[in-house]
């Protein structure tokens, strides 16, 4: 087990993959993100600079011409940059490359990557601090990946890369770049579609994704000093969803808080629970609860950013009302 | 390497045009006569077989094709068989996709044609991307792609000229401009387009990218000049565009194509004004079967009877292909859940 960085963990799913598949290329150079730590990112452009292309900024061209490769023999990873920017290519991401494999009953597949850094970043305003993840969810044919952890980030971007024949959404929240983990190196690839319980409890069940699980783990640990059990977990995966353990833990708990850095409505956290609603509602002791971003875009100033950004505060609010 | 066709193939070609056309009359048959078998809006390659077929007669087996909506005339071009294209057209599970795709998706993956984006401008990022992927991988296969001229209006079709023309893919684009007057066909006229440049080809052009303005209804010059450029691009000196000048076929009326006066009739060749009046001057001087069938008869190359029995050839093998087509099973409702993910 090696301590590391979200981004060192990341970057070395990135070089494994690099490494076991010379179908593997990368476009665009981005990886290292607004603020991440350069160092991380380095050995992928020092070991394998010849496997990237720097595109013009066009991410409508850039991403279809990815798709194109894909269907025709290569297996790219697209760094988008921020999520906010896949709206540009949105034509081909949805309407291009999750049509390949169905369209053609399973003759042909397109096996890619869009890797995108998303979410509330500090100061983003209006146009660098989205989440795409609900919108893509709404595109039958995509994967989305969301990990929350170093070790999450390695494994799962082996099986994008690797393993899936599928295009996949690969949801990276800026602010767990600096975040730390312990990462097994002899671990293979994370599946699709395997949740984690990452704290066990009884009281409540916190179904968190991406950056909220470390916020969630976090109201966890003070929800406990108030006496109440809570369970977090982290489904690693939207598509493919892990509908059993997320069920087997409302079963235990009885109660669910919802907790997601999406809007909140048809957004990730109204699917969980419509979920839950649906094929758990017998488990339930008390009404789904959701911490998400309200309907509004993304204000600048600190304060209004704050107002409206899921917290642990905003999950430890939710869980004392409906565990009393 | 000739740049001409031996009178064999000449008279392959013609055939080959016949039976694109004389499928895409069926097809029209199929929406208006046999109980709404479409269902929707399609499109009909009448009128640019030459474009097309010359086109994939210069390209190998292992080449890719990308194409549009208008894609019936480009997978029969390529070599696919009119059964299946007539059944995928009408949902059946013996088309290329199963009845998948229909009209707009005539995929064909053995034909190298893996994607049909029916959206505009969508192929052009593909196929750069096909042509990525042979420079990556180091094949000498080239990279096709068919679309029209409102192609150049979307940002993906400037986008992806861009980065083939910075990066030197092994593609040739393929604009099929089929708003062009007869008279305009010709090097140095204007196109007709919702364009502000004065010429297609000067917005390739501003790209670095070599371009050609070609007569699109003359299969021997469309043949010529792809020949050429495929070898080019194999041999790296891509990419290419091609301005394939076209007048439209006057059935091809919006959205919902019409056979003004029934089907072609090969006799309209040797006799353009026993057409209905809305089609002679088209038949005259646009027609690229009419232009193909009435220079051969005239260079001696071929009777009219033999140019006749191509016709009966083309007529038959259409009508079995839309048999076979309206007699394949439908797909099961359920088979809807199908195939989502690998």
């Amino acid at each position: 087990m090696t301590w590391m960085t979200y981004a060192h963990a990341l970057s070395l799913g990135l070089q494994e993959a690099l490494e076991a598949d010379e179908r593997v290329v990368l476009m665009g150079a981005g990886f290292g993100g607004f603020r991440a730590d350069p160092k991380a990112y380095a050995p992928i452009r020092e070991r394998f600079g010849d496997r990237i292309t720097n595109p013009p900024i066009a991410e409508l061209g850039y991403c279809g011409i990815a798709i194109g490769a894909a269907l025709t023999g290569l297996r790219p990873i697209v760094a988008i940059g921020t999520g906010s920017f896949s709206y540009e290519a949105f034509a081909q991401i949805a309407n291009e490359a999750p049509q390949a494999y169905y369209g053609t009953r399973g003759q042909v597949t397109c096996p890619i990557v869009f890797h995108m850094r998303t979410g509330i970043r500090g100061a983003g305003a209006l146009q660098h601090s989205q989440s795409p993840q609900s919108l893509y969810w709404n595109t039958p044919g995509l994967e989305i990946v969301v990990p929350g952890s170093p070790a999450d980030a390695r494994g799962l971007m082996k099986t994008a890369v690797l393993q899936s024949d599928n295009p996949t959404i690969f949801i990276d929240h800026e602010h767990l770049q600096t975040i730390t983990g312990e990462v097994d190196e002899s671990q293979d690839a994370i599946p699709f579609g395997v949740a984690e319980v990452k704290r066990q409890g009884s009281d409540v069940t916190i179904v968190a994704t991406s950056v909220m699980v470390y916020r969630a783990l976090e109201a966890a640990e003070r929800l406990a000093g108030d006496g109440i059990s809570a369970e977090v977990v982290d489904p690693r995966t939207l598509v493919p969803l892990d509908k059993g353990t997320i069920l087997a833990s409302v079963a235990k708990t009885g109660r669910v808080v919802v907790a997601d850095e999406t809007q909140r409505s048809c957004g990730v956290t109204a699917e969980i629970a419509a979920i839950i609603a649906e094929e758990g509602f017998e488990s339930l002791k008390a009404p789904i609860k959701r911490v998400a971003i309200p309907d509004v875009p993304i204000p600048y100033h600190a304060s209004e950013e704050a107002y409206i950004t899921p917290s642990v505060e905003g999950i430890i609010a939710a869980a004392n009302q409906i565990c009393r | 390497m000739s740049t001409e066709l031996s009178a064999t193939r000449l008279r392959d070609t013609l055939g080959r045009m016949m039976l694109m056309r004389r499928a895409e009359e069926e097809v029209i048959d199929l929406a208006f006569s046999w109980d709404d078998q479409i269902r929707g809006h399609f499109h009909v390659y009448i009128g640019q077989e030459a474009s097309g077929l010359a086109s994939c007669m210069a390209l190998g087996p292992n080449d890719y094709v990308f194409t549009t909506h208008r894609n019936h005339g480009h997978v029969l071009a390529r070599g696919g068989e009119p059964g299946p294209v007539l059944a995928e057209i009408i949902g059946r599970t013996t088309g290329y996709n199963k009845g998948r795709g229909g009209t707009f998706h005539v995929i064909a993956k053995h034909l190298g044609i893996l994607q049909t984006s029916a959206i505009v401008g969508g192929c052009i990022p593909l196929a750069a991307g096909a042509a990525f992927s042979i420079k990556t991988r180091g094949t000498d296969q080239v990279s096709l792609v068919f679309f029209g001229d409102g192609v150049l209006e979307e940002g993906a079709f400037h986008e992806g000229i861009n980065m083939a023309s910075l990066w030197k893919l092994p593609i040739i684009f393929l604009c099929e401009n089929n708003s062009v007057p007869p008279e305009g066909r010709r090097q140095g006229q204007y196109p007709t387009s919702s364009l502000a440049a004065t010429q297609i080809a000067d917005i390739p052009r501003a790209m670095n990218i070599e371009t050609h303005i070609v007569d699109g209804s003359d299969v021997r010059a469309m043949w010529a000049l792809l020949e050429e450029l495929v070898a080019r691009t194999r041999a790296g000196e891509g990419p290419f565009f091609v301005e394939s000048r076209l007048t439209k076929w006057p059935g091809n009326r919006g959205q919902f194509p019409e056979l003004i006066g029934g089907r072609y009739q090969i006799a309209w060749a040797w006799d353009p004004e026993s057409a209905d009046p809305a089609l002679q001057a088209w038949i005259r001087e646009s027609d690229p079967i009419s232009l193909l069938a009435r220079s051969l008869v005239d260079e001696g190359q071929l009777s009219k009877d033999e140019v006749e029995a191509l016709d009966a050839a083309a007529l038959k093998e259409a009508a079995e292909a839309k048999a076979f087509a309206l007699d394949s099973p439908i797909p099961a409702p359920e088979e809807a859940m199908d195939h989502i993910f690998a």
